[in-house]
């Protein structure tokens, strides 16, 4: 990156491929190109590990199963049983959010996960579908949520539109959640790599904070993925539990 | 901050829908179901395989329950057989026991009878021979020969308020 540039150019999205469709600009930006990138990534991931299925597994398939019975047993804590049809979408957003994260740290990748449309755009999907899903399963009851059991009556001009903003304001965290922490640490790690050439000799120090915050940007990547994946599924046992 | 060009929205947005569609596709219908397949295979497995061990752990005990059965049985037959072989080695014994007790006591009888009869042979033999002795005590005495009769009377009266010799 040449000198001079803004810590948040690398968050600049470039159109490669300029692709309209009528009016709609779909263009193939780096964005896209790196959620294309995901997906093959993940897809080669899960072709090598299940490429030859074994009872006794080896690395790759291990890894594989690693993630499946990781994510399988998040979904049965905090749904249960009643979650296992949502599991493969649950997958989907785990994997994808954590590959996203990851192949973001690869020096001069883009990370989709630090845009606030991307992430907003997921929490939206999660967010509508658990409240579909509510509305499907319980009907008129499920505004009863918003009400918790054993308040009196008269706290519930007080009680009620906290609740309902508490709850529209989960698209809201749930993305702001995600695209900060990516966006905070990428440009951290912009801002004092910017320093090492800066200060010449003396930027051995800078250099090595770097170092040490691409280890906790890695953590933060697996980090975000998970909490991410959790709070999905713990929406998901409020709409299918209510309370 | 390029993150609010809203012009870069819409197409991110799109591209989104289609890559995660395609990952979801992907996973709902090739990668969870195999990967759900393989690890119940290997759970049955695992189950079969433990099943086999407890039956492997059934049998071998119903076969350890059996040779002790077959144990306490052959232990119960030995005693048996001893109890009867004691039983009829001391039925045997007892029976020998007395046969040798009668035999023994006819064989004393026997001697006894034989001792009395040598004791009367040796009481008539002195009888006779006391006499024969009187006779001719009394012959050179008298210088004539006592009547035998007398004789054998008067010897008899002596011999039989003797004192007669202890035992019988």
């Amino acid at each position: 990156m040449a000198a001079g540039q803004s810590p948040l150019s690398q968050f600049e999205i470039k159109r490669w491929v300029p692709i309209e469709i009528g009016d709609v600009d779909v263009s193939l930006t780096n964005s896209a190109a790196f959620m294309v990138l995901t997906v093959v990534a993940i897809g080669v991931f899960l072709i090598l590990g299940m490429r030859r299925p074994a009872i006794v597994p080896g690395r790759w398939q291990s890894m594989v199963e690693l993630s499946y019975v990781f994510i399988a047993n998040l979904v049965k804590d905090t749904v249960g049983t009643e979650g296992r049809p949502y599991f493969p979408f649950i997958f989907t957003v785990f994997m994808f959010v954590l590959v996203g994260n990851l192949i973001g740290m690869v020096p001069y990748g883009f990370t989709f996960t630090s845009h606030i449309i991307v992430t907003f755009t997921m929490a939206m999907v999660v967010f509508l579908g658990v409240t579909v899903i509510a509305l499907i399963k319980h009907k008129i009851h499920f505004f009863t949520f918003f009400m918790p059991p054993g308040v009196p009556l008269i706290m519930a001009p007080l009680l009620v539109p906290i609740e309902i903003i508490s709850y529209l304001s989960r698209p809201m965290s749930l993305s702001v959640r995600l695209f900060a922490n990516m966006l905070a640490g990428h440009t951290l790690l912009k801002v004092f790599a910017g320093f090492v050439v800066a200060l010449g000799l003396f930027g051995v120090f800078p250099l090595a904070f770097v170092v040490v915050l691409t280890g906790l940007e890695i953590v933060i990547a697996f980090l975000q993925a998970f909490v991410f994946t959790i709070l999905t599924c713990l929406y998901l046992n409020d709409a299918l539990h209510l309370h | 901050m390029p993150q609010l060009d809203v012009n870069t929205f819409l197409p991110q947005v799109v591209w989104l829908v289609i890559t995660f569609t395609a990952l979801f596709l992907l996973m709902w219908r090739v990668a969870v179901p195999r990967i759900a397949d393989l690890l119940e295979a290997r759970q049955r497995r695992i189950e079969d395989n433990l099943d086999k061990a407890q039956e492997s752990k059934k049998e071998a005990e119903e076969t350890l329950a059996a040779y002790e059965q077959a144990m306490n049985e052959a232990r119960a037959g030995a005693n048996t057989h001893i109890a009867e072989a004691t039983a009829r080695m001391s039925g045997e014994a007892a029976e020998r026991e007395a046969e040798l007790a009668l035999d023994l006591s006819a064989r004393i009888t026997a001697a006894e009878d034989e001792i009395a009869k040598a004791v009367n042979d040796a009481m008539d033999n002195i009888r006779v021979a006391t006499i024969e002795v009187t006779a001719a005590v009394l012959e050179r005495l008298t210088g004539e020969a006592p009547a035998e009769k007398s004789v054998a009377k008067a010897v008899a009266k002596a011999l039989d308020s003797a004192p007669k010799p202890e035992g019988r």
